[in-house]
């Protein structure tokens, strides 16, 4: 059906064997199956027109995500370096598979051997991530600027709401959110913004570690793999 | 006069006094009048009475023609059949009642379980009574008039979010499990009464097929008795839904089942052929029951389109529309429950999207006593067909019946289980399969179609019978009472009392999103891209279609925010505007706190002003000035049938009641009063309105709803402005006679007064007495608290509602 689908498998059989060792060690790091690298790998060359790495126009232009109210923030957390563990900060400009793989690893389910602590540390890297795509400026903070900057992407394409009602909405969340943590505050105490602890506190209730996952494929579902679009 | 006494006979009690005067039979017919049944129309006693009727007026014409003209007649079968029904149903809510007045006792035993008691004590007295006990229980009844309202308020209520994510365990539990319990009872329920050749007994005349059919009717999971059951133990969202869907979900392979077995055991002989289409017919009955429930569902949704005008009669379209969609599921034999539920859970978003507030309280209010009395009456009624029912015990039956719903229960869930866990992302726990196995309650359901059953075909029918009222009462009286020990004693996960924060909304859809995209970026359609497809193609023409107005293209973030907008303005007014009641944790950050060092522009007063300030009553002002707006807009369009006088009555009570709390209040609060005296400022656009209201909820807000969350507020119907109006000595308020003939005068003046200021629209009556616009600036104020009251007045119950409340908002 695709013209570049052929080119992909015959390239894939070939970095198949190539890869096998450099898999197990994703593998170990990111917590994926063999084949589940494998699916994403197939993916990652799709995208990145079998190139080592890929850029944000690349990822900017999946038809599908066209019509995301936060496909900026989606695609900013690819580049983000703060998601890579590797205590770095800022942002880079071209990500290669490694990178790729160890975003997609926050998306992993939790299994049934999951144990509570293994839950908890899951909980808190799950949050994490969600916490910096909000924290753009990456200073441990989400103002209330930044706050407002989501709502407003949120709600970016339903129509045209005015910008009042998703100020409002930022505006009575960060009120919820300092009340329910600093209780006592003078009248001219300034609130910063959410820190992580109390952005924990807050999404306490979303059960994040079963919530943030989506399936990764296991078998080699050709049929279900959505072409990107080739000109 | 001995054909009716005949009718008592079975009792064994013989009454043939034949020189009864007729005092003395209405005296009778009043008695056995308690016990009539509702359904009497389909029981052919009335039939029956209706000729004695018929014959005593002949009687009396040959009779007394001569007779003085009669000053005062009784004629009781004039109204028998409503008076006996409306006696049912006052003995069912009674008992209801009077369980929660007894201490203690409804934390250990469930309620239906002490229902069935009052039945079998109820259906012991007419025993007793020498009465024919009533055929309570019979399927018309159960079927057409007890079982619908249940499952709509099931349906109605149910939650789409967690049904949808578990479907698949649903279904799964719900037809393969259903399936698997029928043939394995069945099945096995057969060979245990082949046993003994030695001993030829009744059971061996058991057939297979009528074997089958008694375990397709005792497997399937009975909605009613789990609701009942699981309403009480509170227990985590994921295990109710799994088995109250599969409650819900089950019927229609109990339906299809029921008609296959029903139809080869009067054939005879099965054929692969009847298998096939056996299957053919479970996915016609199942999705046909879908939609039709969906197309009622999608007509309701358009038909509240169009009820702008006529508020009081939009419940309705909920009930006879979801009726309908019963009735005509069940007039093709199709899933009427399956009909039910679609229908509830399509029209609900739309439907609440377009009908007042009003009505929505109406719609959830009806649906929960009807299907509470529904519930009542089911269990009471059990309790009476058991001492009814033509019993024929027989221990071996009853007994390896009893074991084996346990055995196949369990091992239908655990082998089910393994089978999903592979499938689910959270897996089901030990812990979890033994409550959904030990919440798989059987119930009515089962025993209606029991009592379907016909004695010529099926001449085991009795010992059916028992058999299943015994599983029921197995299921219900020992399951029901221990699961809540057995749900503490493991610890399994309760449900989470907290509301939604917006927050967590916030986060809901972020989430939403970010995993569509994570999918999309993956590069394979999963449940996420489907579902946002679908939410997408429902926004861009479904909600277009079906509700009126701007509301259809409100996304769910600012649908969220204003209802919450709303319940904040409510608790604000109810707890006292800025007055911290001693119980509430006090909580001092305001929107100043949370403001950047620069204020924006829009905003510059409160940062200006000190706590507790002008700003801060102006906010409230406005709060309620902008849900006056609304609320009179939608008063305007009520005619001459609508809720116009509503305000007076619900609003002057509770008024009434609150005044006097308001004096305990009105020391703490009299500094308020030098805020209210400031004219109120212009009106500010729609958008301003909602601005200020997001600043505007400061320390005000919280103490409310930690209150509410607290459940202890002292005085949660309190608010603060009125006893600063009642401290000004100009204004006399004469709240004891609001019913006064003067007020309507006043009413005139104010409403002149109200033509001054375009701002008004009060329908609260103004207090009695001198308070006539005096001086403007107690004009003013005098229709300050008039806005006031009407705000508390109107919102009614949602106060105190739970989530799925909608407050309306045009």
């Amino acid at each position: 059906m695709r013209p570049d689908a052929p080119r992909g498998t015959a390239a894939m059989g070939a970095s198949q064997t190539r890869n096998e060792h450099k898999y197990h060690d994703l593998a170990d790091k990111s917590g994926f199956s063999l084949e589940q690298i494998e699916n994403l790998y197939k993916r990652f060359q799709q995208l990145s027109d079998n190139e080592e790495t890929i850029s944000r126009e690349q990822l900017d232009s999946i038809p599908s995500l066209a019509n995301n109210p936060i496909k900026k923030q989606i695609v900013e957390a690819f580049f983000d370096k703060r998601n890579q563990h590797h205590n770095e900060v800022g942002s880079c400009g071209e990500i290669g598979f490694e990178q790729f793989l160890m975003v997609m690893s926050h998306f992993r389910p939790p299994s049934l051997k999951t144990t509570e602590e293994e839950k908890e540390t899951m909980r808190k890297v799950k949050l994490r991530f969600l916490f910096n795509m909000h924290d753009t400026d990456n200073d441990g903070i989400i103002t209330l600027v930044e706050y407002r900057k989501v709502v407003e992407e949120l709600l970016s394409k339903s129509g045209n709401i005015e910008q009042e009602a998703a100020k409002a909405i930022a505006d009575a969340a960060m009120l919820e959110v300092a009340s329910t943590n600093v209780p006592h505050m003078a009248p001219d105490d300034f609130y910063e913004g959410i820190t992580f602890e109390h952005f924990e506190q807050i999404l306490k209730g979303l059960e994040m570690e079963s919530r943030m996952h989506i399936r990764f494929l296991d078998v080699d579902t050709p049929t279900l793999r959505c072409g990107k679009s080739t000109s | 006069m001995p054909s009716r006494t005949g009718s008592h006979s079975p009792t064994g009690i013989g009454k043939s006094i034949p020189e009864r005067g007729l005092l003395l039979l209405m005296v009778l017919v009043l008695l056995e009048g308690s016990v009539l049944p509702l359904g009497a129309a389909s029981s052919p006693d009335i039939s029956h009475q209706k000729n004695v009727d018929n014959h005593k007026v002949e009687d009396e014409k040959y009779n007394h023609t001569k007779k003085a003209f009669p000053v005062l007649d009784l004629d009781y079968h004039h109204i028998q059949t409503p008076f006996e029904i409306s006696l049912w149903v006052l003995l069912a809510s009674v008992m209801k009642l009077g369980f929660h007045m007894i201490p203690r006792l409804p934390g250990i035993v469930p309620e239906s379980c002490l229902l069935i008691t009052v039945g079998l004590l109820v259906g012991g007295l007419i025993k007793l009574a020498g009465e024919k006990v009533p055929p309570v229980l019979d399927s018309q009844l159960f079927f057409l008039c007890l079982l619908p309202p249940i499952i709509l308020d099931a349906g109605y209520f149910l939650p789409i979010r967690p049904f949808m994510e578990n479907l698949g365990t649903i279904l799964m539990f719900a037809v393969v499990g259903t399936l698997w319990n029928a043939f394995f009872i069945g099945g096995l329920l057969y060979a245990v009464c082949q046993i003994q050749p030695a001993n030829p007994s009744e059971l061996h005349q058991l057939e297979i097929l009528p074997c089958l059919l008694f375990g397709s009717i005792i497997s399937a999971v009975d909605p009613v008795a789990v609701l009942a059951v699981f309403e009480e133990i509170h227990i985590n969202e994921l295990l109710h839904i799994l088995v109250f869907g599969e409650s819900l979900l089950n019927d229609a392979v109990t339906v299809v089942l029921y008609h296959l077995f029903e139809e080869y055991s009067a054939a005879g002989t099965v054929t692969v052929l009847d298998g096939f289409l056996g299957i053919i017919s479970f996915l016609v009955v199942s999705l046909g029951g879908i939609l039709v429930g969906a197309i009622y569902g999608i007509l309701t949704a358009f038909t509240s389109r169009f009820t702008s005008h006529t508020r009081v009669i939009e419940p309705l379209f909920v009930f006879v529309y979801s009726y309908m969609a019963y009735l005509s599921a069940e007039m093709f034999h199709l899933s009427g429950i399956m009909a039910l539920i679609a229908c509830g859970a399509v029209m609900r978003p739309y439907v609440e999207a377009n009908i007042s507030h009003k009505s929505h309280t109406t719609i959830k209010y009806f649906l929960k006593m009807w299907s509470s009395v529904s519930e009542t009456l089911i269990f009471i009624f059990l309790g009476v067909a058991t001492v009814d029912g033509p019993h024929h015990w027989n221990w071996t039956f009853v007994t390896v019946t009893v074991i084996l719903c346990l055995v196949s229960r369990v091992i239908g869930v655990v082998g089910l289980t393994c089978v999903i866990n592979k499938f689910r992302i959270v897996k089901l726990t030990t812990k979890d399969q033994f409550i959904v196995a030990y919440g798989g309650m059987r119930g009515a359901i089962a025993f209606s179609l029991g009592f379907l059953l016909k004695k010529e075909q099926f001449p085991m029918r009795e010992m059916f019978l028992t058999a299943i009222i015994t599983v029921i009462f197995f299921t219900v009286f020992v399951q029901g009472m221990t699961i809540k020990p057995l749900v503490e004693l493991l610890a399994v996960k309760k449900k989470q009392e907290a509301k939604r924060s917006i927050n967590e909304e916030i986060h809901t859809q972020f989430l939403d999103h970010l995993l569509t995209g994570i999918e999309d970026i993956c590069g394979h359609y999963g449940h996420h891209h489907w579902k946002d497809k679908l939410n997408r193609f429902n926004k861009k023409y479904v909600k277009k279609c079906l509700i009126a107005g701007e509301r259809s293209k409100e996304p769910q973030l600012i649908a969220f925010y204003h209802k919450m907008e709303m319940k904040q303005a409510i608790d604000l007014v109810e707890s006292g505007g800025g007055v911290n009641l001693p119980s509430a944790v006090p909580s001092t950050v305001s929107m100043q706190n949370i403001q950047p060092k620069k204020p924006p522009p829009a905003k510059p007063e409160e940062k200006a002003l000190p706590k507790m300030s002008k700003g801060r009553e102006e906010e409230i002002r406005k709060i309620l000035r902008s849900n006056l707006q609304r609320t009179r807009q939608r008063l305007r369009s009520y005619n001459r049938h609508t809720l116009v006088a509503d305000p007076y009555e619900d609003g002057f009570n509770e008024f009434l009641i609150k005044k006097q709390k308001m004096f305990e209040l009105e020391k703490k609060i009299k500094d308020m009063h030098n805020y209210l005296t400031v004219p109120a400022a212009p009106p500010d656009s729609p958008t301003m309105c909602r601005a200020r209201l997001a600043s505007g909820r400061c320390t005000d807000f919280r103490p409310a709803q930690q209150q509410r969350g607290n459940k202890i507020s002292p005085d949660p119907v309190a608010y603060s402005m009125k006893p600063a109006v009642d401290s000004v000595p100009t204004i006399q308020v004469d709240l004891a006679s609001p019913q006064s003939p003067d007020s309507v005068n006043l009413m005139d003046e104010f409403r002149r007064a109200d033509q001054q200021e375009e701002d008004q629209g009060l329908m609260m009556k103004p207090p009695s007495g001198q308070s006539g616009p005096n001086r403007p600036g107690e004009a003013d104020r005098g229709r300050e608290q008039q806005k006031l009251t009407r705000c508390l007045s109107d919102p009614g119950p949602s106060a105190d509602e739970e989530e799925e409340e909608e407050p309306f908002l045009p």
